[in-house]
């Protein structure tokens, strides 16, 4: 099946190009628009960056999986990254990875059953004045404490 | 005593300090309409004599780097600004982005006219979404006031800034790897030579440089290079950004002159270690070979870490107290790496995981003693042997923790167990 982003995206991916002295340098951005509309990058979004770009399913592939930020597969409506990189172990992060999974009941790159959160890790989020730090969703979420993951997690869980 | 000069963080704290009407009542703006009033060699003059070293990590002088750039290339030239903060332990131009976006934005106009590029892309770590709106805000504002465009503020010199948001991999922080990934590719590194200045963005001369590096081109404009260059140390001028995370009382960002000593912001400013004794200092960033005690009362300034066997890095400082096990933030460190590792050398590729293993089985209680000897054998294996700096940043440090910390290296081994209890203790 093909697949075309809605007529905003269309447009938006129109500008993008026109930012670049060649089309290839819109692969990153395609990408990403093409992830915020299906929740993932897939087969589909690879071949319509690959048309759309003029270049081949190879290399967009191939700069799909070099990349952290583009997911493979289908996620959880919400995703948590936490940093476990060292500025933030060193006062809770690894605290706080444990206690999402042991919560969550779920490892790193798992999504709950109820398809609302996927938890990953994340290498340093440049927060490290502000740790333990995870995101949600891009949103930074910082000075972590069990009783803020708690409350954070259940709101994500309680939401329709 | 006189007030310490805000340059970067002049803005902090202002209640919406990224709208231009604020940013322009405070003086935005001045830097660039007096650049473009000038000769754009006389700007790189200025530059020069400011002794700005880059703010990314290498340190390098922002003023000759311009100076590369070819005279007789008929090709555009482009401006790249690095904002791909990724470097752990480094948190300082996210805040600068999401703070004071119109400075950015005020030193990129000033740079293109010094340089000569009529296009700018700002290269924003994918992670960094309230600081990539932030700068689209302030692009949009500047150019709706007719500051980028065809005719900024009057003059015949077309500029046009684009943000491109990274895809998440620390690599693409290294300036050649963030030029394949500008132009759509895979973050890998190029061979250098060519250097960006001659052949950077899509084939054609560039100059790249980080986030704080032109946050400061606007000031050094208004005061010029020499003023700039009194406020910081001999051939390293300036205040820049300090950070502190870790093991400290007070974690946090300070603007501070140049040559501020590493004692001082650690002890004084941090208030000190979190536990009751400071056990090392990671000076800047991860890469940088981590500090004993008794090595941090040196000026905090490119040439003075050199000199002690470190490196100034991002100026952006992990502290550890007496809790913290040498042998888990090595294997912490070892980890990124590895995980971060782009794999194209093979001494990298294959090296960062076999100095992580060695790290994680002593960590773990299962490594031998004469396994010290080969991590370090693994490491140095790295050195000098990548196309990129990324093999030595992740090579070094973990040289130094295990040089410097033998004993406890040694003690894993013997113990079979990590005696700190195989935990960070927050």
């Amino acid at each position: 099946m093909t697949w075309t982003p809605s007529a905003a995206g269309q447009k938006r991916i129109d500008e993008i190009i026109a930012r670049y002295p060649s089309k290839m340098a819109a692969c990153l951005p395609a990408l990403r628009l093409a992830q915020e509309e299906i929740g993932h990058v897939s087969k589909e979004a690879i071949d319509w960056v690959s048309r759309r770009l003029e270049l081949p399913r190879a290399h967009v592939q191939g700069v799909v999986s070099f990349y952290t930020l583009y997911h493979q597969k289908p996620v959880g409506k919400h995703v948590v990254q936490v940093c476990r990189t060292l500025s933030c172990a060193l006062v809770g992060g690894e605290r706080i990875l444990d206690h999402c999974q042991k919560k969550l009941g779920i490892r790193p790159g798992e999504t709950t059953p109820d398809g609302k959160i996927t938890l990953e890790t994340a290498e340093c989020l440049a927060s490290c004045g502000s740790g333990p730090v995870l995101t949600v969703d891009d949103e930074f979420v910082e000075n972590l404490t069990i009783e803020s993951i708690d409350a954070l997690l259940d709101r994500l869980r309680s939401e329709p | 005593m006189t007030e310490p000069v805000k340059i970067v963080t002049r803005n902090f704290g202002v209640d919406r300090a990224w709208e231009i009407d604020v940013y322009e009542s405070r003086g935005g703006y001045e830097g660039a309409k007096k650049a473009l009033s000038m000769e754009p060699a006389k700007v790189v003059e200025e530059m020069k004599a400011a002794n700005l070293r880059g703010r990314g990590g290498a340190g390098f002088s922002a003023g000759v780097k311009w100076g590369f750039l070819p005279r007789d290339n008929p090709k555009p030239r482009y401006l790249v600004v690095n904002g791909d903060e990724g470097e752990p332990g480094t948190f300082k131009d996210r805040a600068l982005m999401q703070n004071d976006p119109h400075l950015l934005v005020e030193g990129i106009i000033s740079a293109c006219w010094a340089t000569g590029a009529h296009t700018a892309y700002v290269y924003i770590r994918g992670e960094l979404k309230l600081a990539w709106q932030r700068v689209e805000g302030a692009i949009a504002q500047a150019k709706a006031k007719g500051y980028l465009g065809k005719r900024p503020f009057g003059v015949d010199f077309p500029v046009e800034i684009h943000t491109h948001r990274g895809g998440g991999a620390y690599i693409c922080g290294e300036e050649t790897a963030l030029l394949n990934s500008l132009e759509g590719k895979r973050g890998e590194p190029r061979l250098k030579p060519p250097f960006p200045a001659v052949v950077g963005a899509f084939g054609c001369p560039t100059v790249v440089n980080n986030v704080e590096t032109i946050m400061n081109v606007p000031w050094i404009v208004l005061f010029g290079g020499e003023a700039f260059h009194a406020l910081g140390v001999k051939g390293d001028g300036g205040t820049r950004m300090y950070g502190l995370s870790g093991r400290v009382k007070r974690p946090g960002l300070h603007e501070l002159p140049v040559g501020t000593k590493l004692s001082t912001l650690v002890l004084e400013i941090g208030g000190g270690p979190l536990g009751n004794e400071l056990k090392g200092v990671i000076p800047g960033g991860s890469s940088t070979p981590v500090l004993l005690p008794h090595e941090i009362d040196i000026p905090f300034t490119v040439d003075s870490l050199k000199a002690a066997g470190s490196m100034m890095g991002t100026g952006c400082a992990i502290v550890l107290d007496e809790t913290v096990c040498a042998v888990r933030a090595a294997s912490n460190l070892a980890r990124f790496y590895w995980h971060e590792s782009c794999g194209q050398c093979t001494p990298c590729r294959e090296g960062t995981g076999w100095v992580h293993n060695i790290l994680a089985n002593l960590e773990a209680g299962s490594g031998k003693v004469e396994e010290v000897a080969v991590l370090l054998s693994a490491a140095k294996s790295i050195m000098g042997n990548t196309i990129c700096p990324f093999g030595d940043g992740a090579a070094m440090p973990i040289v130094a923790f295990a040089q410097k910390f033998h004993d406890e290296f040694l003690r894993h081994a013997t113990l079979k167990k990590c005696p700190y209890g195989g935990r960070f203790a927050a």
